[in-house]
C-alpha cells in the first residue's frame, strides 16, 4: 500500500483516505481500514474522519453503529468466534458459546461463517475447531489455556 | 488485450498443461483452510521440492470441490481423483502417485455418486482451476465471450439470448434476468451502473461466496457482459465483510482484469469500457435487500427505500442499476458461449438452467451441489447428500434461510424449483438447504430465525422494527413451556401485519419460517402450549413441564 518503510497507522489511514479522493460515498471502506490499523474506531477517530471526508460527525457515528463489523472499544484479549449459522445453532453450537463466555472469552457470534460442512464451528484465537463438541472444547481449553478459568498472560 | 492475445494466452496455457505429469489442486476454500488445508499444501510443495519433481508436478490452490464434510480435499489430475480428509502426513502418497492404493478408501472417483448425478456449469472450473490465475480461467476459455459480447454481438442480441435463456435470478425472488436487463437498457440516461449482489447472509448458505472464492473471473466476465448489454461503464461488486477469502481472491481477480486490459478502457480493442470496483459490507444482512444495498455502497447506513422507483430506473446515485446477484452473473458467459436455447434446454421449463445447493446439517455429505433446476429433493439429499446418517431420522430440510421455510418428509419428491416451493410456502431462496432430524425442534428453528430477523431489522419501518421483536417473544415464551392458546392468532395476525406493511423484504419474509412451521408442524407448537412438552427433546421447560418424551441420551442430542 504505502510505499514507504515507515507503516505507521496514522499514514496508512490517510493513504486509504487520498486513495478514495476523502470521498464521502467511501466511508465503509475507510471505517474498515481505520479499524483494521487500530483495532477498534475511538471516538476521536470518527471525528477526524468526519472532518476529513467533509461529513457531519452524526453521519460517521451513524453508519459506524449501523454495521456490526465495526467495534468501539479494543478487542479482548482472548476472543472467539462461535458461529451461528443455522447448521451450527442445529448442532449446537449455543451451548459452545456459553463456555467460552464462562471463562471470560469475549466472544463474537456471527451469523454463518459458511462452513457449514463443519459445523458447529469455532475459531478460537484465530484457530478453527470444527465439528466440535462440548467436551471436546473444554478439553482444549484446559490444555491450551490456563484451566483455573482465567485468561492467561501470554503473548499471542 | 487484444483478441489474439486472449487465444495466444489459451494455447500457451494449455500446452504448458499438457506438459505436466500431474497437477495437484488443494482446496483452499475457506471450509477446507479451517480443516487444515494450507498445511495440506505446504507438505505436499515440500514433498515436491524432495523428490525433485518440480517441474513435472504442478501444486496449486483450487476452488471449492464440493464434499465440504470430507475437507481438506485435494485433488489429483493424473489419478483424476480426489483425496478427502487429507493430512499432511499424506504428501507422500499423494507426489508419487500411489495414493489410489494407499488411501483408497478415502480415494473419490467422478463416478461418486455426490459427483455422478451433478450438472456443474457455475462450478465448472471450481476444483479444477486455481482461482487465483487469470490464465487458468483463460485456459478453459475464460473471457471469449466478453470477446463476443463486446466484438461480435449488439447490446440487444446479448439481450435476447439471456431473454431465450429463460435465465431467473438467482438471488431468490427468480425474476426474469432479460427482463430485468432490457428495463435498464431502455432508461435513456449518460450514466447507469451494474451491481452484483454479493452480500450472502443467509445463515446456512455459502453458495455465492464459494463461486466467488473458487472462480472469480466467471463472476467479473459476467458483470463486464451485463455492462455492455444494458450499456454501462461502471460495475460494482457488494461482498460481504465477513468473507475475508472471497474478498481477498475478488481483489487479485480484479487487479489481473485490469492488468489484462479485460477491465478497464477499450477492452478487446472496441469501444467498450467497464471497470469494477469492489465494495465491503460491514455486517448487516438488511444489505442484502437491494436498495438497503445501494445505500451502503454509497457510504450511508444501509436502510432500504420503498419501490418503485426500482433500481432499473433509479438505483445507485439515482442513475439506472441493474442489479443481479453473483450466481445469475456467473451463469452468463456459459449462455453466451452456448446460446440461450441450450442453457434452456436444462432444467425445468419454467425455471431452465441449474441451482447450486449448499447441503448442511443432518445430512452424511454436506457440501455444495450443483444440478439442475426441478430436481426433486430427495434425489439432492440422498443421492448426493448420502441421506440422514444412521440413528437419525428425517424431519424436515429448511430452504432460504431466514425468508424461507421448511419442506417437511411429505414433500421430499417436490422437484426444487421456484414455483413448486413457492406453493407449500417455502422460497427457493439464494440456496441454503439445511436438513434436520427429529431431535430438532421446529418451533425452536423458528424462534432462531425469528431471533435473526430481530437483530438485522434496520429499525425503519415499524412493522418489521416491532414485529419482530414481539413475535420473538411469543416464540421464546412458546418454547419456554409458557405459551397461552391465544398465542396462535397472535402469531398469524402479527405475520400478517409484517408482511403487509412492511417496507422491504426482510420484513415481508420474516414471518415465513413461523407460517411453514406452524403449517406442517402445528403438532409440535401444541405439544409446546398445552403439555408444556418439547416432542423433539429439544426445548427446557420452566418447572413443572418435563423436557421431551425421550430420554435425553437417547435421542443423541447434545443440544442446550
Amino acid at each position: 500500500m504505502s510505499g514507504g518503510v515507515i507503516r505507521e497507522p496514522e499514514k496508512l489511514l490517510e493513504n486509504t483516505m487520498a486513495r478514495h479522493h476523502y470521498a464521502g460515498d467511501a466511508l465503509i471502506e475507510i471505517l474498515h481500514a481505520a479499524q483494521q490499523l487500530y483495532g477498534y474506531l475511538s471516538a476521536p477517530m470518527l471525528k477526524q474522519i468526519a472532518r476529513k471526508l467533509r461529513l457531519p460527525p452524526s453521519r460517521v457515528l451513524g453508519v459506524a453503529t449501523f454495521y456490526h463489523l465495526f467495534r468501539f472499544v479494543p478487542a479482548a484479549q482472548h476472543t472467539a468466534s462461535v458461529c451461528l449459522g443455522t447448521a451450527c445453532y442445529a448442532e449446537g453450537a449455543a451451548d459452545l458459546a456459553n463456555i467460552l463466555r464462562k471463562r471470560g472469552w469475549a466472544v463474537d457470534t456471527p451469523r454463518c461463517a459458511g462452513s457449514c460442512g463443519l459445523a458447529p464451528l469455532v475459531v478460537c484465537d484465530g484457530t478453527a475447531l470444527s465439528r466440535v463438541t462440548p467436551a471436546q472444547l473444554e478439553k482444549r481449553l484446559e490444555d491450551a489455556y490456563d484451566s483455573r478459568n482465567t485468561i492467561p498472560d501470554t503473548a499471542g | 488485450m487484444t483478441p489474439e492475445t486472449l487465444f495466444q494466452i489459451q494455447r500457451a496455457e494449455q500446452q504448458r498443461a499438457a506438459g505436466l505429469k500431474d497437477r495437484i489442486l488443494c482446496c483452499t476454500v475457506a471450509g477446507c483452510l479451517s480443516g487444515g488445508a494450507a498445511a495440506v499444501r505446504r507438505a505436499i510443495e515440500h514433498e515436491v521440492e524432495q523428490q525433485g519433481r518440480g517441474a513435472e508436478i504442478e501444486v496449486s490452490g483450487t476452488g471449492c470441490m464440493g464434499l465440504c464434510c470430507e475437507g481438506p480435499l485435494v485433488r489429483s489430475s493424473a489419478a483424476d481423483a480426489i483425496y478427502t480428509n487429507v493430512t499432511p502426513a499424506d504428501a507422500g502418497a499423494i507426489v508419487s502417485g500411489a495414493a489410489t492404493v494407499y488411501l483408497a478408501r478415502r480415494t473419490v472417483k467422478p463416478d461418486h455418486p455426490f459427483y455422478a448425478g451433478q450438472h456443474r456449469l457455475i462450478l465448472a472450473n471450481s476444483g479444477h482451476t486455481d482461482p487465483e490465475r487469470i490464465t487458468d480461467y483463460i485456459a478453459e476459455g475464460g473471457y471469449q465471450s466478453l470477446l463476443r459480447a463486446a466484438t461480435e454481438m449488439t447490446p440487444d442480441e446479448i439481450i435476447a439470448e439471456v431473454r431465450r435463456s429463460g435465465l431467473r435470478g438467482r438471488g431468490g425472488a427468480g425474476y426474469p434476468a432479460g427482463l430485468k436487463w432490457e428495463l435498464v437498457a431502455r432508461q435513456r440516461a449518460p450514466v447507469k451502473y451494474v451491481v452484483c449482489n454479493a452480500d450472502e447472509g443467509d445463515p446456512g448458505a455459502f453458495m455465492n461466496r464459494s463461486v466467488l472464492e473458487g472462480d472469480p473471473h466467471r463472476v467479473l466476465e459476467g458483470m463486464a457482459i451485463a455492462g455492455r448489454a444494458v450499456g454501462a461503464q461502471q460495475g460494482y461488486i457488494y461482498a460481504r465483510g465477513e468473507s475475508p477469502l472471497a474478498i481477498a481472491r475478488l481483489r487479485t481477480a480484479l487487479e489481473q482484469a485490469r492488468r489484462e486490459g479485460l477491465s478497464g478502457d477499450r477492452i478487446f480493442e472496441s469501444g467498450f469500457n467497464f471497470r469494477i470496483d469492489l465494495r465491503i459490507g460491514a455486517g448487516a444482512y438488511v444489505c442484502g435487500e437491494e436498495t438497503a444495498l445501494l445505500a451502503s455502497i454509497e457510504g450511508k447506513r444501509g436502510q432500504p427505500i420503498p419501490r418503485p422507483p426500482y433500481p432499473p430506473e433509479r438505483g445507485l446515485w439515482n442513475a439506472p442499476t441493474l442489479i443481479n446477484n453473483v450466481e445469475t452473473f456467473a451463469n452468463i458467459p456459459t449462455i453466451i458461449e452456448k446460446g440461450g436455447a441450450w442453457f434452456s434446454s436444462i432444467g425445468s421449463p419454467s425455471s431452465p438452467g441449474t441451482k447450486v445447493f449448499a447441503l448442511a446439517g443432518r445430512v452424511v455429505r454436506a457440501g455444495l451441489v450443483e444440478v439442475p433446476i426441478g430436481t426433486p429433493l430427495r434425489s439432492i439429499l440422498y443421492d448426493f447428500g448420502g441421506g440422514v446418517p444412521a440413528g437419525y431420522e428425517f424431519k424436515a430440510a429448511q430452504t432460504g434461510g431466514p425468508a424461507g421455510g421448511c419442506i417437511p418428509a411429505a414433500y421430499l419428491d417436490l422437484p426444487m424449483d421456484y414455483d413448486s416451493l413457492q406453493k407449500i410456502g417455502a422460497i427457493m431462496g439464494s440456496g441454503g438447504l439445511i436438513v434436520m432430524d427429529t431431535s430438532s425442534c421446529m418451533v425452536d428453528i423458528a424462534r432462531f430465525f425469528m431471533e435473526f430477523c430481530r437483530d438485522e431489522s434496520c429499525g425503519k419501518c415499524i412493522p418489521c422494527r416491532a414485529g419482530t421483536v414481539q413475535m420473538h417473544e411469543i416464540l421464546a415464551r412458546i418454547t419456554r413451556g409458557e405459551g397461552a392458546e391465544a398465542d396462535f392468532g397472535m402469531l398469524e395476525e402479527l405475520s400478517g401485519l409484517l408482511r403487509s406493511a412492511s417496507l422491504c423484504g426482510l420484513g415481508i419474509a420474516a414471518p415465513n419460517p413461523v407460517l411453514s412451521t406452524l403449517r406442517h408442524f402445528r403438532g409440535e407448537y401444541e405439544a409446546h402450549v398445552r403439555e408444556h412438552r418439547c416432542p423433539a427433546g429439544h426445548c427446557r421447560m420452566k418447572e413443572g413441564g418435563q423436557v421431551g418424551n425421550l430420554p435425553h441420551q437417547a435421542t443423541g442430542v447434545n443440544l442446550l
